[in-house]
C-alpha cells in the first residue's frame, strides 16, 4: 500500500499545480475583461467619447472636443469608479457574511445594514436634508441596524446557536427597519418627498459625485482589507463554530471583525446609491464556482465578477431607454433569470 | 504535560449531565471512554476542550487552567476529532487536512509551504494520498473520516480527542484508525477516545473510564474494569468476556454478546 500512494503523489501534485495554474489565467482574464469593461463604459453614453480622443486627452492634456474633459472627469469617471466599488464591495461582503454564516443563500443585507440605511434616508429627505445629510443617515443607521442586531443576538441568545441567533435578530431589526421605512412613505408628502423616498429606495449610480469617491474608496479598502486578510480563517469556519475554536480560532474575535468590515463597506457604498440587492448573493456564487470555495482567491474573484457585472448592468441602465433604467429594477430583472441559468450549469458540480 | 479536569460539574442550561468529574490524560496513554448513548461523552469532551463552560470545577493543561490559554495555544496542544459535521463549501481534501495547521499560523495568514508539506505527509501516512484533489463533500462518510483525522494529525498535537473515531467506518478502515491510535500512542500522544465498543479498548490496550449515572462510575485498566457484569450494567445486555489464546498476536480479551 504505500508504494502505491508513493507512485500516486507525483500525479496528485500535477493536478494541484494544474489548478492553481488554472486559476492565475482566469484572474488574468477577469482583469482584463474589468479593464475592457471600464474603457467600453466611460466611451458609452448619450455623447459618445472615442478611445483614441480620451488616450489623447489623457497624454497631452488637450482636446479638440472641448466637452470631452468634463464628460469625463464630471460624469464617466466617478459613475465607473463608483460601479467598481459598489459591485465589489457588495460582492465581498456577501462572500464574507455566506462563510461566516456557513449558508450560501446569505447576502449583505442579513443583519439589517440595508433597512437600517433605507430608514435612514427616508428620515433624512422627510427633513429636507442635503445629499451629504441623507447620505450621513442613511451610513449611521445602515451601521445601527447591524449594531442592534448584535446586541439582541447577545441579550437574547446566550445559550442558543450564536449563528442562528444571529440570523433570526438580523431578520427582527430588518422587519422593525422595513416597517418604519414604510411609516415614513405613509406620512411623505405624496408630491414631492414620496417620490424622492421611493428613487432613493430603487437604487442608482448616477447620483454618485467625485466627492464621494473621495470618501467611499478608503472606506472601502479600509473594510476590505481585514476580510481579505483573515480569508484562512473564514475557510475554516465553514465547519462550524466549535470545530473552528478546537482548530485554534478565536471564533468571537473574527466574528465580531468580519461582521463590522462588511457591514462598514456595505453601508459606505449604500449611503450613496441606494439599495441595490442580489448582487451579493449571486456574486459570490458566481465567484465560488469560477475558483472554488478558499477564501484567498474568492475574495479577490467575487470582487472582479462583482465590479464587471455592476458595470455592465449600468450600461445598459443607462443607454437602453432615453429614461434611465434605476438599476436596483434592472439587477433583479437580469440576475434573477441569470442566477437560475448559472444554477442549471453548475448543478453537476458541487458546492 | 497532564490534561486533566478537577470535580466538574457539567451541563446545559439548568440541567446537570454529569457531576463529580475527576479525569486525567497523560502523555503516552489511551483512555477509552465507554457509556451509552446520552451518558454524556460529548458533554465531558466539549468541556475538556473548553466550548463548553462547566457548572463548576477547573480544567487544567499542563497545570495551568484552561481560561488561561487562548484558542491558538491550546489548539497547538489538543487536538479533536468531532462526530458529526458538516461543510456546506466544495473545499478540497487538502484544503480540509490544511485546516487542521491553523493554530501554527498567524491571525493573519494563509498555509505556507511548509504547511502544505505537513498535509501532505498526514494524507501518505493514512495511505489516502489518492484523495488530495478530490471534494471533501462529495466522499464517503469513511473517507470523511480518515481526512479529519489526518486534519488532526496536521495539527501536530499533544493530545487528541476522539468522538467515536471509527462510528461510520467499514471493518477494514475501523482497524486502520485503531493501528494509527497505537502509533500515536507510541508517539507518546495522549488520546481520549470515546467508543461504542469496549473491544476497541483491549485493542488499544486502554485505561477506560466508564460514565454512568452521570459520573465517572468505574475507572481502570481495561482488562480490570470491562468486565462481563459491569457491561450488563450499563449496556443491559449479556456479554461474555473471553481470552483469546495467549500464544497468537492477537492474544488479548474479547466481548462476545449472546443473541
Amino acid at each position: 500500500m504505500p508504494n502505491k500512494s508513493k507512485q500516486m503523489s507525483p500525479i496528485n501534485t500535477q493536478t494541484s499545480d494544474k489548478k492553481r495554474h488554472f486559476s492565475g489565467l482566469l484572474f488574468v482574464g477577469l482583469a482584463i475583461l474589468l479593464i475592457v469593461t471600464i474603457v467600453f463604459s466611460i466611451c458609452l453614453g448619450r455623447y459618445p467619447l472615442s478611445v483614441t480622443d480620451i488616450l489623447s486627452y489623457l497624454f497631452t492634456g488637450k482636446s479638440s472636443d472641448q466637452m470631452l474633459p468634463t464628460v469625463l472627469i464630471n460624469v464617466r469617471l466617478p459613475r465607473i469608479i463608483g460601479a467598481v466599488l459598489v459591485g465589489g464591495a457588495l460582492s465581498i461582503s456577501g462572500a464574507a457574511y455566506q462563510g461566516l454564516f456557513r449558508n450560501p443563500m446569505v447576502s449583505p443585507d442579513i443583519l439589517g445594514v440595508s433597512s437600517g440605511a433605507g430608514f435612514g434616508a427616508s428620515i433624512a429627505i422627510m427633513l429636507s436634508f442635503s445629499m451629504l445629510g441623507i447620505q450621513a443617515m442613511a451610513f449611521g443607521m445602515g451601521l445601527s441596524a447591524v449594531f442592534l442586531a448584535l446586541s439582541v443576538s447577545k441579550v437574547i441568545g446566550k445559550n442558543h446557536d450564536k449563528i442562528l441567533m444571529l440570523v433570526l435578530s438580523g431578520m427582527v431589526t430588518a422587519a422593525i427597519f422595513n416597517a418604519l421605512v414604510s411609516l415614513m412613505k405613509y406620512l411623505a408628502d405624496s408630491d414631492t418627498k414620496l417620490p424622492d423616498i421611493t428613487f432613493w429606495l430603487m437604487g442608482t449610480l448616477s447620483r454618485i459625485t467625485m466627492e464621494d469617491i473621495k470618501v467611499v474608496l478608503p472606506v472601502v479598502v479600509i473594510g476590505a482589507l481585514p476580510i481579505f486578510l483573515l480569508g484562512w480563517r473564514l475557510n475554516v469556519l465553514s465547519f462550524g463554530d466549535e470545530e473552528a475554536k478546537t482548530l485554534g480560532v478565536n471564533t468571537g474575535f473574527v466574528r465580531f471583525i468580519i461582521i463590522c468590515c462588511a457591514s462598514l463597506i456595505t453601508a459606505s457604498v449604500v449611503c450613496v446609491v441606494g439599495l441595490i440587492g442580489w448582487v451579493g448573493l449571486i456574486i459570490p456564487h458566481f465567484a465560488r464556482f469560477l475558483v472554488g470555495p478558499n477564501y484567498k482567491v474568492l475574495l479577490p474573484a467575487s470582487f472582479l465578477s462583482g465590479s464587471i457585472f455592476i458595470l455592465w448592468v449600468d450600461d445598459i441602465a443607462r443607454s437602453a431607454t432615453t429614461l434611465e433604467i434605476p438599476i436596483g429594477i434592472l439587477i433583479s430583472l437580469i440576475g434573477a433569470p441569470l442566477f437560475l441559468l448559472f444554477l442549471k450549469k453548475s448543478s453537476k458540480k458541487a458546492w | 504535560m497532564i490534561l486533566e479536569i478537577k470535580n466538574g460539574v457539567l451541563g446545559y442550561g439548568h440541567d446537570t449531565v454529569l457531576s463529580n468529574i475527576n479525569l486525567k490524560l497523560e502523555m503516552g496513554e489511551t483512555v477509552c471512554l465507554l457509556g451509552k448513548n446520552g451518558s454524556g461523552k460529548t458533554t465531558l469532551f466539549k468541556v475538556l476542550l473548553g466550548i463548553l463552560k462547566p457548572f463548576s470545577g477547573t480544567i487544567l493543561l499542563n497545570g495551568i487552567s484552561i481560561d488561561h490559554w487562548n484558542r491558538r495555544q491550546f489548539a497547538q496542544l489538543v487536538g479533536y476529532i468531532p462526530q458529526a459535521r458538516s461543510l456546506p463549501f466544495p473545499f478540497s481534501v487538502l484544503d480540509v487536512v490544511l485546516f487542521g495547521r491553523t493554530a501554527h499560523l498567524g491571525t493573519f495568514t494563509f498555509p505556507r509551504k511548509k504547511d502544505h508539506i505537513i498535509a501532505e505527509e498526514c494524507l501518505e501516512m493514512l495511505n489516502i494520498s489518492h484523495l488530495k484533489d478530490r471534494i471533501f463533500t462529495q466522499l464517503s462518510g469513511g473517507e470523511q473520516q480518515m481526512v479529519i483525522v489526518a486534519r488532526a494529525l496536521a495539527q501536530q498535537p499533544a493530545f487528541l480527542i476522539m468522538d467515536e473515531p471509527t462510528s461510520s467506518l467499514d471493518f477494514g478502515n475501523q482497524i486502520k484508525i485503531i493501528k494509527q491510535i497505537n502509533s500515536l500512542k507510541n508517539k507518546s500522544l495522549g488520546i481520549l477516545m470515546a467508543t461504542h465498543s469496549p473491544d476497541h479498548a483491549f485493542m488499544c490496550d486502554a485505561n477506560v473510564a466508564i460514565l454512568h449515572q452521570k459520573t465517572i462510575w468505574k475507572y481502570g485498566y481495561s482488562n480490570d474494569v470491562i468486565t462481563e457484569d459491569i457491561l450488563k450494567t450499563i449496556y443491559g445486555v449479556e456479554v461474555k468476556v473471553c481470552t483469546m489464546p495467549s500464544e497468537d498476536v492477537t492474544a488479548r480479551r474479547v466481548c462476545v454478546p449472546t443473541v
